[in-house]
């Protein structure tokens, strides 16, 4: 049975838009480089632009975490309510179609840019839908009500209609939940924040976010790398520079692309997605960074390949 | 991982040879770091000469991070010179070349060290 991982929020820290100034520039790029060809139909235009570079035909986009699994039989499980969270459930209201739906959450912690989407999340004000929401931090529920308690947000929580749950994990316990088991891992963040791996059918999908990595400490490195053990696929915080997280940006709990790709060598990894992007990069910055990365996984290849992706909104992978 | 130390003038050359990763990047910490001190003291300063190294990760990055704050704060001057191409984009990727001074060649990295400030 396959994995469909669905990327609604891929943006760290902050949700952060396209600008116009920003989006003039792709098109200038595309007119230029379109520029005495025939595209006189939207197909032949279309099949340009898939030439073009990714940071000219694309936007990384702006939504901050929140990402769907889904497979056939299992249920449906979102990592994180950030402000991605807003498009996932009218996605999920499109397909249910009135039909009341059972949604499975799971918290990597508990910043404001993982549970901000939560308010928009519209199956949570319909009666008949059931919302399960897991995390390893005591205050899981308390975060939630409080986000929507006076001032902050006209809309108490106490009036959301669903069937909302909190369930708190322990972690290092594996569980059997809506079709996988899951395995949430203690990493470095301020006030803590948990990954998660999700294993179904012999596929496993590690989420790793908001996670700073001590490289000198050997011990927790060996850790990690048997967490990430034979993943397919393991989402990153891919914040920083490796220069950034040791030096200006030490203990500021995120992690750099080198890293993510050491690691997943070591864990023999299939599948390495950069994620949590930094919210001042533009699409440009994060592409050569994606590009690097490649290059990065590459040169330092031994036997065990790992591909290397960078997480866009609207991006999908099936594993 | 090997590491030998020859001199050049007023200037103290690390040569490590083969591969500073996890398993090695302690090793290469406890001969760097006391060698910056000591060299500050002396008024002398440190090229790392990397022909020999194969490979680096993170851990041993995180080195020269420590070599690099350790000569800010004991006055003294690192830098790393003779990187291998794959060595040398593996800084520029880990953005490592803005941490510490690379030169192409030992001798313009001595020279550099040893031109007055
Ligand atoms: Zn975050
Ligand atoms: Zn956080």
């Amino acid at each position: 049975m396959s994995i469909n991982v669905r990327f609604w929020g891929t943006r760290g820290s902050i949700p952060a838009a396209l600008t116009a100034k920003a989006l003039r520039v792709k098109l200038v790029d595309a007119l230029v480089a379109a520029s005495g060809r025939d595209l006189d139909t939207p197909e032949k235009a279309s099949a340009f632009a898939d030439t073009l570079p990714f940071a000219t035909s694309h936007t990384f986009g702006g939504n901050s975490s929140c990402i769907e699994l889904r497979s056939e039989g299992a249920g449906r499980v979102l990592l994180d309510m950030g402000s991605g969270a807003r498009a996932a459930a009218g996605d999920a209201l499109r397909e249910l179609k009135g039909v009341p739906g059972e949604f499975h959450v799971f918290q990597s912690h508990l910043h404001w840019d993982h549970i901000m989407g939560f308010p928009f999340f519209t199956p949570a004000y319909i009666p008949g839908h059931k919302i399960t929401i897991y995390g390893c931090h005591a205050e899981l529920e308390h975060a939630f009500r409080r986000q929507q308690a006076q001032p902050s947000f006209p809309v108490d929580f106490s009036v959301m209609a669903a069937k909302i749950e909190f369930v708190v994990l322990e972690p290092l316990r594996t569980y059997e939940i809506a079709g996988y088991r899951v395995t949430p891992k203690p990493q470095v963040h301020g006030g803590d924040s948990y990954g998660y791996r999700f294993e179904r059918d012999g596929k496993a999908v590690i989420y790793s976010t908001d996670s700073e990595h001590k490289v000198e400490d050997a011990e927790e490195t060996r850790k990690f790398i048997d967490f990430f053990h034979d993943a397919d696929l393991v989402i990153f915080d891919a914040m920083y520079s490796l220069a950034d997280t040791v030096s200006v940006k030490e203990d500021w709990g995120h992690s750099s692309n080198v890293v993510g790709v050491e690691l997943c060598q070591l864990a023999q990894a299939k599948h390495l997605v950069l994620f949590h992007h930094e919210p001042a990069y533009d699409d440009a910055t994060i592409e050569r960074v994606w590009r690097e990365t490649q290059r990065l996984e590459e040169i330092t290849r031994e036997e065990h390949p790992v591909t290397v992706t960078a997480a866009y909104d609207g991006l999908e992978i099936t594993l | 991982m090997e590491l030998t130390e020859r001199r050049a003038g007023k200037t103290v050359v690390l040569a490590p040879a083969g591969r500073i990763d996890m398993a090695t990047a302690d090793q290469f910490r406890e001969r760097l770091i006391p060698l910056i001190s000591s060299a500050a003291a002396g008024g002398e300063s440190v090229v790392l000469d990397f022909s020999g190294v194969d490979y680096i990760s993170s851990a041993g990055l995180r080195v020269l991070m420590l070599a690099a704050k350790e000569a800010r704060s004991s006055g003294g001057k690192i830098a790393v010179a003779a990187l291998q191409p794959l060595v040398n984009e593996i800084f520029q990727i880990s953005r490592f070349d803005k941490v510490v001074a690379c030169h192409v060649g030992v001798n313009d990295a001595v020279a550099a060290v040893s031109a007055p400030a």
